[in-house]
């Protein structure tokens, strides 16, 4: 396996009263696909808001690429690297489809060659580029926060249910820009419910449940033990498909 | 109704009060300079609050000592003009020494009143009121309690004649203030990638810091901007009304937390229109029936939020 670029230490985060994270250990190989599947309530969405800085992590650490970024502001954290596509999408519905890639491109102008790219995948964005945001389906807005976290390289990309109430068709085209993505040495760690794009995408795959990792592996080994998808997911994920 | 991205409609129902109410005023001479004295009012309105609606926008602050920095900046346009003889030449040292100063108490403000209570609305309430009552009474002690008059320069004075028209020379500059304000806020907010950024992270500022920006250096400078240009305000107030009280800021209050109101919290777009109408609806009541005048911008924004509960132009904020 290669070595990790994210690496979760005994993370706990609360938000007022409640214990969401309570003791988080994962890592996050370089250059690889994570899935990070769990039930709903899991801690699944805490973890990557924890990772961005979006949550303070009470306890633990969190290392990105060898370095602690645990107690950094989130603006420091995305800086390094990273770019996240949150599951509200987060578009700025007043700005254009060019503005909120605009803003998104943090080291200059875009670059027209990876937009490019990126409409190969995504051409409704290309169709809509001086249009509001806030205008577009939610398939098209869907595209846009992750042509957003994508429009610059980054180190790690960190994407919360980018598949959620999507059409098969719109699916299908999320699934094939994530793989071309991969081929960019780009790593991911993805929150999933849909098995199609975990098994399609995944690499690797972490499993939370209250909080807690309870299954860190391949995702290969994990799509095809219906046993221990039943005993970890509460489902069979052929089922579930 | 929409040109591009532009909603029209507000500016047709801008148009439509400017227009409805001339059959009611009757003189066309009177209407023009009843709708060149709103323009002007609104648009001195719209300088004070523009800030304060970004400011509420972007961080979801409720300030309520930002009447300080109109007094501030009206108090130190009475100073400069004195200092610089009260002439057309003193006029710019002294709107720029106006801005400078509230500036600086808005990046105090910011720094030791509001920064400790972020995300605490209540709490905003409770001290900036208190911060702008030790404000206004440290204005006693530097100025004293008496009212001061704040004199136009002499080629600001009068009114210019079109026939029966006649227009308040110093409506007109506050027209062209006001207009060159408005334009370089749209100038900086549409053309600017830190306009891009102001614009983003009233809408949502926690996915503007997930993308590597810092909102909080962001809104720092928001609200200095904001408080400056309410000095400006408050020192082309002042001036309008020829006389500065302590009570300057306070009294614009009500009238700019309309505007924002019915603007929508966070758009300037919004509030310049709404501060038009406010405008255009205080002098045409004003001149139509006296006594309702007092009302008539509280019953203009429950019309408005009656019909866009979100005011005129929704940031959609999320």
């Amino acid at each position: 396996m290669p070595e990790a670029l994210l690496t979760l230490q005994g993370v706990h985060t609360h938000i007022g009263h409640y214990h969401i994270l309570q003791g988080v250990d994962f890592a996050v190989p370089r250059g690889e696909l994570t899935m990070l599947l769990g039930r709903n309530g899991a801690g699944k969405t805490t973890c990557l808001r924890t990772i961005m800085g979006l949550w303070r992590a009470s306890a633990g650490s969190i290392q990105f690429g060898g370095r602690d970024v645990t107690g950094l502001a989130t603006p420091a954290i995305a800086n390094l690297g990273l770019g996240y596509v949150p599951e509200s999408m987060g578009i700025f519905a007043g700005l254009t489809v060019r503005e909120n890639l605009l803003l998104a491109a943090r080291s200059g102008p875009l670059d027209e060659a990876r937009l490019e790219w990126i409409f190969r995948f995504f051409e409704a964005l290309k169709k809509f580029w001086h249009l509001p945001a806030g205008n577009l389906s939610g398939g098209q807005k869907q595209m846009l926060a992750i042509a957003r976290a994508i429009v610059e390289p980054r180190k790690l990309v960190l994407v919360d249910e980018p598949t959620k109430g999507l059409a098969p068709s719109i699916i299908n085209n999320l699934i094939a820009a994530f793989a071309d993505l991969k081929k960019t040495d780009t790593t991911i760690l993805m929150v999933e419910q849909n098995f199609h794009a975990a098994r399609s995408l995944g690499d690797s795959v972490a499993v939370m449940d209250s909080g807690r990792i309870v299954h860190a592996g391949r995702m290969a080994g994990l799509a095809a033990d219906e046993a221990l998808q039943n005993r970890l997911l509460g489902l069979s994920l052929e089922a579930h498909q | 109704m929409r040109v591009g991205r532009f909603d029209l409609i507000p500016i047709v129902v801008l148009a439509a009060v400017a227009l409805g109410a001339l059959p009611l005023v009757g003189s066309p001479s009177t209407w023009v300079t009843l709708t060149v004295a709103g323009l002007a009012m609104g648009l001195l309105v719209f300088i004070m609050a523009s800030g304060l609606t970004l400011v509420f926008g972007l961080m979801d602050v409720m300030n309520f000592a930002h009447g300080v920095f109109i007094a501030v900046g009206a108090y130190v346009a009475v100073s400069a003009m004195k200092l610089f003889g009260g002439t057309l030449s003193a006029l710019l040292p002294a709107m720029l020494a106006a801005m400078l100063v509230a500036g600086l108490l808005g990046a105090f403000f910011e720094r030791v009143i509001i920064k400790p209570v972020y995300g605490q609305h209540l709490k905003q309430i409770l001290i900036t009121t208190g911060g702008m009552i030790v404000a206004e009474q440290l204005i006693h002690v530097i100025w004293g309690p008496e009212l001061l008059p704040l004199q136009r320069p002499d080629e600001l004075r009068g009114a210019l004649l079109w026939g029966d028209v006649a227009i308040e020379r110093y409506r007109l500059a506050a027209v062209a203030v006001g207009v060159l304000v408005f334009a370089a806020m749209a100038l900086t907010l549409n053309r600017t990638k830190l306009g891009l950024l102001i614009r983003a992270g009233v809408e949502n500022a926690e996915m503007v810091e997930a993308m590597g920006y810092r909102i909080r250096r962001l809104f720092i400078g928001v609200f200095v901007a904001g408080s400056a240009l309410a000095g400006l305000g408050g020192a082309l107030w002042g001036m309008y009304q020829e006389a500065v009280t302590v009570a300057i800021g306070a009294q614009m209050m009500v009238l700019i937390f309309i505007v924002i109101i019915i603007g929508g919290l966070g758009s300037v777009t919004g509030c310049f229109v709404g501060a038009l109408l406010v405008g255009l609806v205080a002098n045409y009541v004003g001149y139509l029936s006296p006594k309702v005048a007092l009302g008539s911008n509280i019953l203009l924004m429950v019309l408005i939020l009656l019909w866009r509960p979100q005011g005129l132009y929704p940031m959609g904020k999320s």
